[in-house]
């Protein structure tokens, strides 16, 4: 297997008058990979095309040595952290983080013990029984996060999960992804727009400016 | 939700422009409430009495509240798909697809039961009039009634194994067969006997005229509906192992709860109220063809003016029923979601 879990092989976006080409960046397994750039340069993109929600142009995708280009986001083992958290509306924490095990049709007592699990790890044990509408933003965040990771992907891709978060949550956010840094049992790409998170977690940094790479690998 | 509220008129210039705000606004509830009571005021408790003791009325309102409901049903079994397809896919022809949905609103109605009364002398439309005349029982045993059953599971129970299946493709089929080893053969026979019958000027014409006019609402709600439900959790459902229909099932759809209350909602009301096509395909015919639109032309044809205001009465009262349950309902929901 390769070591260089993620890679991206020259990829090309483009949508309307946005465009990004020949877009190369390795995440090494189990590492912490910061993407960093101004906001609208196209680093959702790439996450998105890595989590298989948008086509790329060109190039590919490998995850793990395999290419992934044109598989469903469900088949790509890759857990993903929106920008805005994207919580279900009509769904319990509980079933938010149980999701991803119920439509992979795991026993019922397994799903329940890895919501518990995961309610201890994020501190959202006394949330379980509540809906999004009734959460804080701080409290949002560690439920999406909680649910990308329920079903242990080998990927996790995060759309700057610590933006508009006050001092306290932020820093109780920051002290979880470090937690998932020092496991090394998912390799992870951040974006953010923030050098300060950047110097708190990365591993790899690597930084978009107009259109291109400007520092990556390690 | 933001409040929208502004705060209290300042001075005299604020409280004049809403004042007249209200005089402009205020003028068509006005209106409205002078239609409601004149309507009131021109009958009495005994004629009202009297017009829904007729046998004819008492099956108008029958066959309508049937029509409608069922109208209903097949509306939102066709605008759930084509609204989330018009809100979330982009297709070739999507725009002359989006203008066609359009036609039966701008569409005068009497051109729509006009244009239904043609299809049926069209050689598709007589072969079709011709297998429902033969095979009503059996299409509304085997097909409809599965149909409906398995959309009801499915749309009851999302998160249920029972709805998840209910929803797939062998949902309805499974519900046909427990049919056909049931009580099938027998359904069929019963409703063959009591529902054989042709298409124009029949029963069925009624639900057809009135499912013409009442989808295009339906659709166009639930287009809105979908538009306004973030793509963004279908994403993230799609990358915790959904496929596109189980994240439509188990995800989407339930947001879309209030909007499909609020097609229904339309759908019902609007098929109430709908007169011109079923006037044209379905005819007027007492014990017949017979709702509670057409009882109001009825009556008045034949001169009897209490009579049609007794039903008009019974139509804003049944409307506004509908209308507060469905917000009630609606709001009570809300909560919950």
């Amino acid at each position: 297997m390769n070591s260089n879990l993620l890679e991206v092989v020259n990829l090309g976006i483009q949508q309307g008058k946005f465009a990004l080409d020949g877009i190369t960046l390795r995440v090494p397994t189990g590492s912490y990979g910061v993407l960093m750039g101004r906001t609208g340069c196209g680093k959702t993109s790439i996450l998105e095309v890595i989590a298989g929600l948008r086509r790329a142009h060109s190039g590919e995708v490998l995850l793990g040595g395999r290419d992934v280009t044109f598989l469903p986001p469900a088949h790509r083992d890759v857990g993903y952290v929106p920008q805005d958290g994207a919580l279900f509306p009509t769904m319990t924490v509980a079933e938010q983080l149980g999701f991803a095990l119920l439509v992979r049709r795991a026993p019922r007592n397994e799903i329940e013990r890895r919501v518990q699990e995961l309610a201890e790890w994020l501190e959202i044990t006394p949330l379980l029984d509540r809906r999004p509408q009734g959460l804080s933003g701080g409290e949002a965040q560690r439920v999406a996060l909680g649910r990308a990771l329920s079903f242990r992907p080998r990927f996790l891709l995060m759309d700057e999960p610590l933006s508009s978060l006050d001092e306290a949550t932020h820093g109780h956010l920051v002290r979880l992804l470090q937690e998932i840094r020092e496991k090394r049992d998912v390799t992870v790409l951040h974006v953010t727009h923030s050098s300060r998170e950047a110097g708190d977690l990365a591993d790899v940094m690597l930084r978009l400016e107009d259109g291109r790479l400007v520092e990556g690998g390690r | 939700m933001s409040d929208a509220r502004l705060p209290p008129p300042a001075d005299m210039s604020d409280r004049a422009f809403l004042a007249g705000m209200a005089i402009l606004g205020g003028s068509y509830v006005v209106l409205i409430i002078a239609l409601l009571t004149a309507n009131m005021f021109h009958t009495s408790f005994k004629d009202l009495k009297l017009a829904f003791q007729s046998e004819q009325i008492q099956y108008a309102i029958k066959l309508s509240v049937i029509s409608c409901t069922v109208t209903t049903i097949l509306a939102l079994w066709v605008a759930v798909p084509l609204g989330y397809l018009l809100a979330r896919t982009r297709f070739p022809g999507r725009e002359v697809v989006d203008t066609i949905l359009d036609i039966p609103i701008v569409l005068p109605p009497l051109v729509i039961g006009l244009s239904l009364l043609i299809l049926f002398t069209t050689i598709p439309g007589k072969a079709f009039e011709r297998v429902t005349n033969q095979h009503m029982g059996e299409l509304l045993t085997y097909f409809v009634l599965p149909l409906v059953t398995a959309a009801l599971i499915a749309f009851g129970c999302t998160r249920s194994t029972l709805g998840r299946f209910a929803g797939t493709l062998f949902g309805a089929p499974v519900v046909a067969l427990i049919l056909h080893v049931s009580v099938g053969e027998a359904l069929a026979e019963t409703l063959q006997d009591r529902l054989h019958t042709r298409i124009t000027y029949a029963i069925p014409s009624v639900i057809l005229a009135q499912f013409a006019v009442a989808t295009a609402f339906a659709v166009r709600t639930m287009t809105v509906t979908f538009q306004q439900i973030s793509p963004r959790t279908e994403q993230v459902a799609l990358t915790l192992g959904c496929s596109r229909s189980q994240a439509f099932w188990w995800v989407t759809l339930p947001q879309a709860r209030r909007g499909m209350l609020t097609a229904a909602t339309l759908a019902w009301a609007r098929s109430l109220g709908e007169f011109g096509p079923i006037l044209i395909f379905s005819g007027a015919t007492r014990m017949k063809t017979e709702v509670l639109s057409t009882s109001v032309f009825l009556e008045l044809s034949i001169g009897n003016l209490n009579a049609a205001i007794a039903v008009s009465i019974l139509m804003i009262a049944v409307a506004v029923a509908v209308l507060v349950l469905m917000r009630v309902f609606g709001l009570r929901g809300a909560s919950i979601i």
